[in-house]
């Protein structure tokens, strides 16, 4: 089982903080992605935009990170702070 | 050289007086420091500002932030460093984030604490919404920004 968690404005456009999803691991977060998709497929949309970034245990990755079982996985858009 | 970091994420504003004595307290080795302190202001991208909403990923905003020090721990000599970013509701003109170095000299203090905002505004965690009277919005990133980041590629040290 894998925690996904999601901020800022991506929370909002799928009205969704947190979702777990069912996948066999090792997989990658591209593969976590497509869990995603199949299961909320209006999420598509926001999921595949090119500035989506993604971390694994609070730690930014690309999409070929390897994710392993109980990783915590956050999606997001591109930082504003400062 | 053993640097002395202090991070903090918080909803409470903060004094750059007590930031800047802790800087300086018992410090006899150091000939530099530089803050930076960034400001909510009343215009952005075209529009009129009203107040500010800032949300962060909490478990990863302050492992973002360490990691970033450590890099400018590596390439400058820091003796202290001290980073504090709000979260939560803001105003106009309130304190949203304070970048403090200090060093032997100058240069290290001044790339240093450029450094460490440049990075920060690219790679931590936090989002800003804005209020204005037209309505809500979220921030958009600007290129400026993640261009901002390719100068520090050049080897820029000075240690």
């Amino acid at each position: 089982m894998i925690n996904v968690l999601f901020f800022a404005q991506l929370k909002e456009l799928l009205n969704c903080a947190s979702v777990q999803v069912e996948q066999n691991t090792p997989c990658s977060v591209s593969q976590i992605k497509q869990a995603l998709i199949a299961k909320y497929p209006a999420w598509q949309v926001h999921l595949d935009q090119d500035n989506i970034l993604c971390a694994v245990n609070q730690t930014m990755v690309d999409l070929e990170h390897e994710i392993k079982d109980g990783d915590e996985v956050a999606f997001f858009p591109p930082v504003t702070g400062g | 050289m053993t640097t002395s970091i202090s991070i903090k994420v918080q909803t409470d504003d903060f004094d750059v007086a007590q930031e800047y004595a802790a800087l300086r307290e018992d410090n006899t080795q150091d000939g530099a420091i530089v803050f930076f302190a960034g400001l909510v202001r009343d215009m952005n991208q075209g529009k009129n500002v009203t107040g500010l909403f800032l949300e962060h990923y909490p478990a990863m905003t302050e492992k973002a932030l360490a990691n970033i020090v450590d890099q400018a721990c590596e390439r400058w000599p820091l003796s202290r460093v001290r980073v504090i970013h709000r979260v939560g509701q803001l105003h106009i003109s309130d304190q949203i984030v304070f970048v403090a170095v200090s060093s032997c000299h100058r240069e290290a203090a001044f790339d240093a604490c450029h450094f460490i905002m440049d990075f920060l505004k690219n790679q931590a965690p936090f989002w800003k919404k804005e209020t204005t009277q037209q309505g809500d919005h979220w921030v958009k990133a600007l290129a400026k920004d993640e261009a901002s980041l390719k100068k520090w590629n050049a080897p820029h040290d000075r240690k």
